[in-house]
């Protein structure tokens, strides 16, 4: 790349003015003349079977254009929800799944029927009064009872509630660490169930157009591509007769990257009824419905020598998989593979186990384990520490990946591209100033005070991916991602993505990069993404922290291609060999001749003329497919200081470092910014946050923010963050990625702070949430 | 039954005859096309639908349009004045107080209640008069930057700040 002016500086974001202003464009926000709105009856019941449903009183209701059940859909919609292989190859059972129940629910918030009004209040009124009757039958809510004998099924056809049960690597694989081991550390670790929340509910309005063919769908989400192949082949039309609009997308945290039943039934109802369809969720129904994330047990060994050096690990991870598969559903399983951390092992043996339950489906969520690996390994690496009495810096010091080790062929097979993971310990330690606290620690002890210090030396892996890799999980197709690069005659650029945004800043991040390229200002760079019937044939979305380190890669390389064909031209036009012909700071010129130039505007004004070269196109325009030759691997050191009151339990987070490497940086403001959401969320996860069922009922008892506990601005740290920059051989621009890794990082150092501040009381782990009220139990325990 | 309700929103005078059980931000958003003003939950917990009633911050959720009866509201789009940012908004993109931007009117409107009553309010206090408002992006350490910035900006005082970040660049 040219030397650079714009990359690498802190950019005011592009996408704010409108934001700040109130001019975004939410999916909520449009409407479509003779709109007619959706009211979706749900189940109250965790598993029950339809005996009857009463609609007609609800059909008699004002403003009702029609009222639904599963057999209005029959015929009109086909196939079942996608479950795709990815990490488990091999699966048991995968649930057929169709988008509204006929014969049986088996969660609750399942829906039965749906109740169409010219408003949405006629529409909710309307629904209110549909009878349906259940037979109720058990339930099973928690995944260990799920796999006892005589346990209730959620599947008839499952008689063990086993989705999956996949051995990555068996006995085989450790059996020699095992031997060598001085001690042996063994623990069963949880991961809460979680629910997403993004601060926009999804949503879906949809307009089928009879006498076109055509169907058009406004939706939030992450990969309106996918959601256009997945809905257009289930509602037997053409790709290409579907245009998916995802607009300005209010948060999505892996919770819009699958498909939902409302994205086929709004479609659906849209033909049916011949008009327009809106429906917007409610956060109770987002909470009940939208995927959740996590929900595993893992039971975990860890075999190592007197000295500290790690040896061994086995790892069996349970997984709640809820009552049908989540489309990327088996994607957390990659917590597995994750499962050794930042640290040499002579063996890992893993495997994962997908249980069925009576709850909704669980999908990635922000990290998809790769929190759950992080936490795991980290505890674990504590846990050995405690044992052998040893500094859990110095545990992790001695077993670390070295730099002169990458790209350091992991456990897996998998191969870590770059990293230096100490000095990103070094920096951390210097700036929670780590000695000095260890004898605050020391002090505070004496006075009867818990006060902990947590590590979490975190590493993960992003920007999926290689087609390789992910193909095979996929179905077929790779992870990719695609860009268009359009010159105008006047010779402002457009530039199409196959990612998406829903916080992260594209429109200012690729211009960046795309504006010192051509070396022209931010403001003749368009940043366009979110709509099927624009740019490349294909996009992959936005998940897994890979729109830089794959699209924003791709968007580097069509502008290549469109300088390649530049210089072709002015080649032509400055009667000059193409070889003499360089490109700099915006203007094309001869070699050695700085004046026997053409700018950027005047070749692309020339690209659409008539005076072009024998043989060559008009147009200044190219599409570009990135295909990573790996993923790439991100890292950091997170410390988190809590002060954990000995009287109620309540953990004050007194202080939070976070040391990130995420290679180089197009936006260092950006870059913070995802890190600050990421670590509160994951504070989130190991503080506040759980889903929870009634064991008996299976009613969901946290359907509101409050009742989830989201946490708002007073229950936040303040924070010190840092970096240091390893950039990634992985892609040209050196970049990594880091939308999730604050996320991935900060429960690990939450939770070892947690138990170092309660060590005193011979307190060796403490599961997530640690709220209050569990701590206060703990420690009650403890004393006697 | 509707009923009249005549406000002033923004400072332009209208009159509708709505529901009563007509939510005031139902109202504002499908009657009034103020988009703005966001709904994100259906409990009065997030804040997104914040807007000021005379002056007071208030969930728009948790009123009827009826309610809004002579009264004078300022929603998000009433905030920029002649093509100038409102003091806030431009703290707000100054500090990268924002992400997918969702929450962000609402906190934007609780943030001017809170410095028209506390023009130079400690980071504690900013903390205590967001907590109405729930974000899911920021983590609310670039927000809280920004009501300190927008603090010092409409005061002529120096920000409140303490350190929230070393290094980094």
């Amino acid at each position: 790349m040219a030397v650079t002016q714009l990359v690498g500086s802190k950019i005011h974001r592009r996408e704010d003015p409108r934001l700040i202003t109130g001019h975004g464009h939410y999916v909520d926000d449009f409407t479509r003349v003779g709109t007619a709105y959706a009211a979706f009856v749900r189940s109250p019941l965790a598993h029950g079977r339809i005996k009857s449903i009463d609609i007609t009183d609800a059909s008699k209701a004002p403003g009702v254009v029609g009222v639904y059940t599963a057999r209005d859909f029959k015929g009109r919609l086909s196939g079942t929800h996608p479950a795709l292989p990815v990490f488990v190859a091999e699966k048991k059972y995968v649930p057929e799944r169709f988008p509204i129940a006929e014969k049986e629910v088996r969660y609750q918030g399942e829906i039965v029927a749906v109740v169409l009004a010219e408003t949405k209040g006629q529409a909710v009124d309307a629904a209110n009064l549909i009878q349906v009757e259940y037979q109720e039958l058990p339930a099973v809510m928690d995944l260990e009872k799920a796999l006892e004998k005589g346990s209730p099924k959620v599947h008839e056809d499952a008689p063990d509630n086993v989705c999956w049960d996949f051995t990555y690597t068996g006995p085989d694989a450790s059996e020699a660490a095992f031997n060598e081991a001085d001690i042996v550390v063994k623990q069963r670790i949880l991961q809460n169930r979680l629910a997403p929340v993004p601060i926009e509910p999804r949503g879906v309005m949809a307009e089928y157009e009879e006498y076109d063919k055509k169907l058009t769908i406004w939706m939030s989400s992450q990969n309106p591509h996918f959601i256009r192949l997945f809905v257009s082949g289930a509602m037997g039309l053409k790709e290409s007769q579907v245009r998916v609009i995802s607009p300005d997308v209010g948060g999505g945290f892996g919770s819009k990257i699958s498909p939902y039943p409302e994205d086929y039934l709004v479609p659906a109802l849209s033909r049916i009824a011949e008009r327009p369809v809106k429906w917007i969720e409610t956060r109770t129904e987002s909470i009940q419905n939208a995927t959740h994330g996590r929900g595993q047990i893992f039971d975990c060994e860890v075999a190592a020598k007197k000295d500290g050096t790690l040896l061994g690990m086995r790892v069996v991870q349970y997984l709640d998989v809820g009552a049908y598969h989540g489309t990327f559903g088996s994607f957390q399983p990659v917590a597995c593979l994750m499962s050794g951390g930042a640290y040499k092992w002579k063996g890992i043996s893993a495997r994962t186990v997908g249980v069925l339950t009576n709850r909704v489906p669980t999908d990635p969520y922000r990290g998809a384990g790769r929190p759950e690996a992080t936490h795991l390994v980290e505890r674990m690496v504590d846990l050995v520490a405690g044992e052998l009495k040893m500094d859990p810096v110095d545990v992790r010091r001695k077993n670390f990946i070295q730099p002169a080790d990458f790209p350091f062929t992991q456990n897996f097979g998998l191969v870590v591209d770059s990293g230096d993971y100490e000095k990103a310990l070094d920096k951390a330690l210097q700036l929670v100033g780590y000695q000095e606290l260890r004898k605050k620690q020391a002090d505070m002890r004496k006075q009867g005070r818990y006060m902990g210090i947590g590590l979490s030396t975190w590493i993960e892996l992003c920007g999926f991916g290689p087609s390789a890799a992910t193909a095979p999980g996929t179905g077929g197709i790779g992870l990719v991602e695609s860009a268009q690069v359009r010159v105008v005659p006047t010779g402002s650029v457009i530039v199409y993505t196959g990612t998406h945004a829903h916080g992260q800043g594209h429109e200012t991040t690729f211009s960046q990069i795309v504006a010192d390229q051509l070396g022209m200002p931010l403001e003749n760079v368009e940043i366009r993404h979110g709509d099927t019937a624009e740019g490349p044939a294909f996009g992959y979305g936005t998940y897994g922290s890979r729109s830089l380190a794959v699209g924003g890669v791709a968007v580097s390389k069509a502008v290549g291609k469109v300088i390649d064909k530049g210089k072709k031209l002015a080649a032509h036009m400055l009667e000059a060999a193409e070889e003499d012909v360089v490109f700099d700071h915006g203007s094309f010129h001869v070699k050695g001749s700085p004046d026997k130039a053409k700018a950027f505007g005047e070749v692309a004004f020339a690209s659409y003329g008539m005076s072009l070269p024998q043989g060559m196109e008009q147009g200044l325009e190219a599409v570009a497919y990135f295909d990573p030759p790996n993923l790439v691997w991100p890292f950091g050191t997170h410390i988190a200081v809590v002060d954990i009151d000995p009287e109620t339990g309540s953990v004050k987070l007194e202080k939070y470092v976070a040391v990130d490497d995420c290679g180089n940086i197009i936006n260092p403001m950006i870059v913070d910014g995802q890190i600050h959401g990421g670590v509160v969320q994951s504070i989130a996860q190991a503080l506040y946050e759980e889903v929870v069922y009634d064991d008996e009922t299976g009613q969901l008892k946290t359907g509101t923010m409050i009742d989830y506990m989201v946490p708002s601005a007073g229950e936040v740290p303040p924070f010190i963050v840092d970096k240091t920059i390893t950039p990634s051989p992985t892609n040209d621009l050196g970049v990594k990625g880091i939308g999730e890794a604050g996320t991935i990082a900060a429960t690990a150092s939450v939770i070892n702070a947690v138990v170092d501040a309660l060590s005193p009381l011979g307190i060796k782990h403490v599961d997530m949430p640690a709220s209050p009220d569990k701590l206060w139990h703990m420690m009650r325990e403890a004393r006697k | 039954m509707k009923q009249k309700v005549s406000t002033t929103v923004n400072g332009r005078r209208h009159e509708h005859e709505v529901e009563p059980r007509l939510l005031l931000v139902h109202h504002l958003r499908d009657n009034l096309g103020l988009t703005g003003t966001h709904i994100g939950c259906d409990t009065s917990q997030c804040g997104a639908c914040t807007i000021l009633v005379d002056g007071n911050a208030v969930k728009s959720c948790t009123m009827f349009a009826v309610q809004a009866e002579g009264k004078s509201l300022t929603t998000i789009e009433g905030m920029a004045k002649d093509g100038q940012l409102h003091p806030i908004q431009q703290a707000f993109w100054d500090e990268h107080g924002l992400q997918c931007g969702y929450c962000t009117p609402g906190f934007i409107m609780a943030a001017a209640y809170l410095l028209a009553t506390n023009p130079n309010p400690t980071e504690d206090e900013i903390r205590k008069g967001i907590e109405g408002n729930l974000c899911r992006c920021t983590g609310y350490v670039n927000i809280v930057k920004a009501v300190q910035t927008a603090a010092a900006t409409m005061s002529g005082k120096p920000a409140r700040k303490t350190a929230v970040t070393a290094g980094g660049e």
